[in-house]
């Protein structure tokens, strides 16, 4: 047993384990017995009664989601896995723990996935920066081949799985699962309408699951020690653990994983070493650069995607970028607007149109020309890129630190007006 | 040539140059691993890239005419991403995070002090064809911003010094030649 089930075999000063090392730690224990006992109805069941939630931003439940792939023998019988790898949300650097810290633990819970709704071919897309990831992954995939982990008939089960590796180019939208759909078919990585939903209709028309990393690596922890241990491990609503992060001004900024339920504070004080000295914090995203700012007097909710929501923001990554007191809040939610501008994909209007209009406003409002209307039109396009209004969610996304600046650090905005610029630059 | 050269109809057309041995074996592994041709294009372009250092127009077609697709198409796909350059690029690239954890942490007066020592802005090259500077979405680096890849290898909580540093042996490198 554990209460690190991510992290146990991670240690970043060496090589991560290889194939070897990863089964003496019982890795793969987990499949073999499923492959031996469980029926995929089986699986499918435990994960839903897990509680485990997708960990990639969404925070959809792992098991309805795969709830809703067609089984049986009317199903169609190609059917695809596909693991997010793009990590590219701004502020975002836990996938790249897992991965370059235990790839076989993907690789496990990728077989885990692929049993359950039966796919026999899954692609991971890993985004084209994390060569590291890259090799390890590759190296990995090879090991688990040579033994008899990976291919045909996977140790006499008469189960098949290949998993191939697809390296991206660098483009944020990737991450949206029906975007990188398209990206993984060779396409530009437009969104697509839904429904149908992949689950249904996904990779080349056929069903087709799109799993977080993160959530992927959950899998053989849940098969292993059970559902009750799983969500025993949560001390809140939510079960499991989550891998957190915090960047930005603080003595020892990383990643760790923490059992969901754990008070931001302990994160950010007890982890992160709290605030370096000479700064003080301001504000924070809880999970990522699409999520809305909180408080210091949040600092005493717990990391629960129900208390984070209830509070106005999300848990989302999990990854909290700190804003300090030494930092324009402005200039901060600035550089996140030419963000998402640059990496809107220009299929809908209003995310193609008004995310550079916004970018233009702060521009204007850093180098002085802001003008006494610019908040009144940040604010309309809260509603006109909000949720319902695009394709998929990256404009909303982008919506939710604006709104959030522009409620908590409306001073800062007006004093931009008014003093000819950003006056921290002064 | 430019890109809208080939898409204007009364350009002349544009010749494949003649993919070489790697090239072709490298694709045709990737051909093996999709169930459509046109899938493989994105690994196909990075391919080129990694033996010519950049995606020109001849090469453009010669993948588009290999994998059996238009070159209009597949110019969507190689416009589309970040990192297929489309045009002539520095022996190093350096792609440098300008994303919000990288900002907090100081990133923009990184930025400045690279431009000033190789007089170079986003987008540009050294006249010398040594470096290319490029700003890249969040490296996933956060704790250790400000961050930027180059050359296959992560930089991490970048100084001013530390760039002299690593620009000095670079360029002492490329001397030694």
């Amino acid at each position: 047993m554990t209460d690190l089930p991510l992290t146990k075999n991670i240690d970043m000063s060496r090589a991560p384990f290889d194939i070897g090392q990863y089964r003496q730690a019982q890795g793969y224990d987990a499949v073999l017995r499923m492959l031996k006992d469980l029926a995929p109805s089986d699986v499918l069941e435990m994960v839903k009664n897990s509680g485990l939630k997708g960990r990639g931003g969404a925070g959809f439940p792992t098991g309805l989601k795969w709830s809703f792939v067609p089984s049986g023998d009317d199903a169609p019988k190609t059917k695809y896995l596909v693991v997010n790898a793009d990590e590219m949300e701004p502020g975002t650097f836990k996938d790249r723990l897992l991965l370059e810290g235990d790839p076989h633990l993907l690789l496990e819970g990728m077989l885990i996935a692929a049993y359950t709704i039966q796919a026999n071919t899954a692609y991971i897309f890993l985004r084209g920066e994390y060569l590291r990831a890259e090799k390890l992954l590759r190296e990995a995939i090879a090991q688990a081949h040579e033994q008899g982990m990976l291919g045909k008939n996977i140790q006499g089960s008469g189960f098949d799985l290949e998993i191939i590796l697809h390296t991206s180019a660098g483009r944020y939208i990737c991450g949206e699962e029906t975007a990188l759909l398209n990206a993984l078919e060779g396409k530009r990585a437009n969104p697509r309408a839904k429904p149908p939903f992949p689950q249904v209709s996904g990779l080349w028309g056929k069903p087709t699951i799109v799993n977080n990393v993160e959530t992927l690596c959950n899998l053989p922890g849940i098969l292993r020690y059970g559902v009750d241990w799983y969500k025993a491990l949560g001390k809140g609503g939510d079960a499991g653990t989550k891998l957190c992060g915090v960047s930005g001004r603080v003595n020892n900024p990383g990643c760790w994983e923490l059992a969901l339920g754990t008070p931001i504070r302990e994160l950010l004080e007890d982890k992160a070493g709290g605030m370096c000295t000479g700064y003080e914090l301001r504000a924070f995203l809880p999970g990522g650069g699409s999520t809305d700012f909180l408080l210091p007097e949040h600092l005493d909710l717990t990391l629960d995607y129900d208390v984070i929501g209830k509070a106005g923001s999300r848990l989302a990554t999990g990854t909290m970028i700190v804003l300090d007191d030494q930092t324009c809040p402005v200039g901060m939610v600035g550089n996140l607007m030419r963000f998402f501008s640059h990496e809107s994909c220009g299929w809908c209007t209003p995310c193609r149109d008004g995310l550079p209009w916004i970018d233009e406003i702060f521009q204007r409002l850093e180098n002085g020309g802001g003008r006494a209307d610019d908040l009144q039109v940040l604010t309309d396009h809260l509603e006109y890129l909000g949720p319902g209004r695009t394709f998929c969610a990256l404009a909303p996304g982008a919506m939710a630190p604006l709104g959030s600046a522009l409620r908590h650090f409306r001073d800062d905005f007006d004093a931009h007006i008014h003093s000819g610029g950003c006056p921290w630059r002064k | 040539m430019t890109t809208s050269a080939i898409i204007a109809s009364s350009a002349p057309k544009v010749q494949a140059r003649t993919l070489s041995p790697e090239e072709t074996h490298e694709i045709d592994h990737e051909l093996t691993l999709y169930p459509d041709r046109r899938a493989v294009g994105l690994e196909a372009l990075k391919i080129v890239q990694k033996h010519q250092g950049w995606v020109s127009d001849e090469s453009l077609v010669a993948v588009a005419e290999y994998l059996g697709m238009s070159a209009h198409e597949l110019d969507g796909v190689a416009t589309f991403f970040n990192l297929i350059f489309r045009q002539p690029v520095g022996r190093n690239v350096m792609l440098f995070c300008d994303s919000v954890s990288c900002y907090i942490m100081g990133c923009e007066r990184i930025k400045d002090h690279i431009s000033a020592r190789l007089g170079i802005d986003y987008g540009e090259t050294t006249t010398d064809g040594e470096f290319t500077l490029l700003p890249v979405p969040c490296l996933g680096d956060c704790d250790r911003a400000p961050v930027m890849l180059m050359a296959g290898e992560q930089h991490r909580n970048l100084t001013k010094e530390k760039i002299d540093e690593l620009l000095t042996r670079v360029q002492q490198e490329q001397a030694n030649k």
